[in-house]
């Protein structure tokens, strides 16, 4: 049955989100590498005045095994209360939860004991591709009509991958969402203009490109995604194309102005192949109409001795940033991105998109760097600061280290590890401040790898909003 | 029609009017995303035209069948048939579905007709309506009796007007509140209050729905 008053998670603004709670729980991915254990969701205790705070203290298993839980996300949020369709009166309950390698969805209840999300339905891939058309399903957002989720592969064949629809009450495949793709192949993640109706999606590879690890040949053929596609969401049919120029290798994750009133976004780009520098890009509506993509900022890669680094990075001599993840604060202030391979998050003030100020920077890990936790100084860690998320206020970023497991063990070989770091943001100034008391770890994840983040209630990345 | 259907109409109206997912909250977002209260004022004519056509269809439709079968047929299928549908409302998760916010006028009036479609609108004037025949006979007996114009044979069309009536006098209510509700929103109130106050008026609507569904065929049976 639904609510009698509207779920107190929604916020018809991102100016009222920003004043939401703080969160007491986050939700994490969790998979096994080897797939002889079940993937999991970890609960992980994010109350500062609890005395298991920091800590792993609920842990759902999966009943299957090799699914590679990845991203996530709710069955409902705050476009629960844009004014074409309100629904106001559902729960904030749901976890979505998609294997990315099985291509099985998985949809977990936290409303009863949110330490213990319970299992209620098991979507299977036959499902997904007999009435989609896709596998390898990625990005779970809750739409206005439906939940939308991208998927890298097709149904049958390697590609195209694109978006399905699954419905809001029962989690059933509807379909495919597109009605016109156009030339559009390859597909990663997407998110949205809800009130200008528009959908952007950003493009990565298909299965047979990414599964068994970064193929060189194809980075070095510049065959990796390098466009964004710019949707009419109300049609479903693709209206535009940007190139970046395919030097840009892995367009990957999309990160829009929380203000409806705004029609700006940030794109991280994982490299480019001409000198292994990361980029982050703003696409923008001109004055034509038309969508445009700016390059505003370049990190450049760091050089290392070759003894310091994999096989894959020797001939080069450095370690390339790779830019995986970025994630903009809910008030559309302060975007941070993280670089996988030097193991750095940087923080920047995008008060004005186009001239982003660099504010603040942490390290921890590290291809060459493998930079220590300032609480337990002797571990060295590997991986880098990867999948970001911020609460809802801005105070607080959660970053966890683990990229796609076979690119994993690319780039770090003798073992990725496992770990979730908080860090504390002076949101007046900028500036960020690693938590000492807040460092799972280890063994703490029983053997798996941890990837994104949810935070319970919404975090910066789960919802869209259809009032400024 | 007694000025206490009229009346009922109006309330009917007021209360459909009073439901954000009619309208009201889609002028506000239209408004406040062009920074227009004008674009607010421009957004509710269309979207109370879509509610009018909605329920004119109904009332209609019933007035005219009211009109040519015997005595409360109408009265009692029309109130299986919202009791049936109120429950469906009542026990049903689903909601309306629909992507796009950017509608011309047009669109906008087409949205709203079926949205008000979708949520039964017409269908819960369906007492009032069925039950203004039932006030009308009386009279139309005394005319014959009196040996005056056959009232009752006055026909379909002019039946449909009478629906027409109906469906009219309950929209005038309904943009009014409508109106009312947007501009206090967008102007005073602020839409936070959303979050605390909007109850659920399905839930409630669902359950109107089977109440005077149920009244309906409990006068008339």
């Amino acid at each position: 049955m639904t609510r009698w008053t509207p779920d107190p998670t929604f916020y018809p603004s991102p100016r009222d989100a920003a004043g939401a709670p703080a969160e007491q729980l986050a939700y994490l991915a969790a998979f096994d590498r080897s797939a002889e254990q079940p993937d999991a969701i970890a609960v992980v205790d994010t109350d500062p005045g609890s005395a298991s705070y920091g800590t792993v203290v609920g842990w759902t298993e999966l009943p299957h095994t090799g699914d590679e839980v990845h991203h996530f996300g709710w069955n409902a949020c705050s476009s629960a209360l844009c004014p074409t369709a309100p629904h106001p009166h559902v729960e904030r309950r749901y976890l979505i939860v998609p294997g990315l390698r099985s291509s099985r969805i998985y949809v977990l209840d936290t409303k009863d004991d949110p330490r213990t999300p319970v299992l209620v339905k098991e979507i299977p891939a036959e499902e997904l591709a007999g009435k989609a058309g896709y596998s390898r399903p990625h990005t779970v957002h809750c739409g206005p009509d439906g939940i939308y989720v991208s998927a890298l592969g097709g149904g049958s064949s390697d590609g195209p991958g694109g978006i399905a629809v699954l419905d809001h009450t029962t989690f059933e495949v509807r379909g495919a969402w597109e009605s016109d793709r156009g030339d559009q192949y390859l597909a990663y993640d997407f998110w949205w203009h809800l009130t200008r109706d528009v959908l952007v999606s950003s493009e990565w590879g298909t299965p047979s490109m990414i599964e068994d690890g970064l193929v060189p040949e194809l980075l070095l053929g510049r065959k990796y995604g390098h466009r964004l596609h710019f949707w009419d969401l109300a049609k479903r049919s693709l209206v535009q194309t940007v190139d970046l120029g395919d030097q840009y290798q892995m367009t990957l994750e999309l990160r829009p102005a929380h203000d409806p009133r705004k029609e700006y976004g940030f794109l991280g780009v994982v490299t480019s192949v001409e000198d292994l520098s990361a980029s982050v890009w703003v696409w923008h509506r001109g004055d034509d109409g038309q969508f445009a993509v700016t390059k505003v900022i370049d990190v450049p890669a760091e050089p290392a001795d070759a003894g310091a680094l994999p096989p894959a990075l020797q001939p080069f001599g450095a370690v390339p940033p790779l830019i995986t993840d970025i994630d903009l604060s809910v008030d559309d202030r302060f975007l941070y991105v993280s670089c996988w391979g030097t193991g750095e998050l940087k923080q920047f003030d995008v008060s004005d998109p186009f001239h982003p100020v660099q504010t603040g920077s942490v390290r921890l890990g590290g291809v060459a760097g493998r930079v220590a936790h300032p609480s337990f100084p002797d571990e060295r860690l590997a991986g880098g600061p990867q999948m970001v998320e911020i609460s809802r206020d801005g105070r607080r970023v959660y970053v966890t280290n683990s990229l796609y497991g076979s690119w994993d063990d690319q780039f770090y070989p003798d073992g990725v590890g496992a770990w979730l770091a908080k860090i504390d943001v002076d949101t007046e100034n900028g500036g960020m401040t690693l938590d000492p008391n807040f460092f799972p770890h280890g063994d703490e994840f029983r053997g798996r790898r941890v990837h994104q983040v949810r935070l319970q209630g919404g975090d910066a990345s789960s919802d869209s909003y259809c009032f400024p | 029609m007694t000025g206490g259907q009229l009346a009922v109409l109006a309330a009917l109206g007021a209360f459909h009017g009073l439901n954000p997912a009619m309208g009201w909250l889609f002028a506000v977002a239209r408004g406040m995303q062009e920074r227009s209260r004008a674009v607010l004022l421009r957004s509710v004519p269309p979207i109370a035209a879509g509610h009018l056509a909605s329920v004119a269809i109904v009332a209609a439709v019933v007035s005219a069948t009211e009109s040519v079968v015997a005595g409360n047929v109408v009265a009692i299928a029309g109130g299986v048939v919202l009791v049936g549908f109120g429950l469906w409302r009542l026990l049903s998760a689903r909601h309306f579905r629909w992507a796009g916010m950017r509608l011309s006028a047009a669109q906008l009036a087409g949205w709203s007709f079926l949205m008000s479609s979708a949520h039964g609108a017409g269908l819960m004037l369906l007492p009032v309506l069925a039950t203004t025949t039932e006030t009308a006979q009386p009279a139309g007996h005394a005319g014959h009796l009196a040996g005056a114009a056959p009232a009752g044979l006055s026909g379909t069309p002019a039946a449909a007007l009478d629906g027409l009536l109906a469906a009219g006098v309950h929209t005038v209510a309904m943009f009014a509140v409508l109106a009312l509700c947007a501009v206090l929103v967008y102007e005073f109130v602020g839409l936070s209050v959303l979050c605390r106050a909007w109850f659920n008026v399905d839930k409630l609507w669902a359950a109107v729905m089977v109440a005077a569904g149920a009244l309906t065929i409990a006068l008339t049976a």
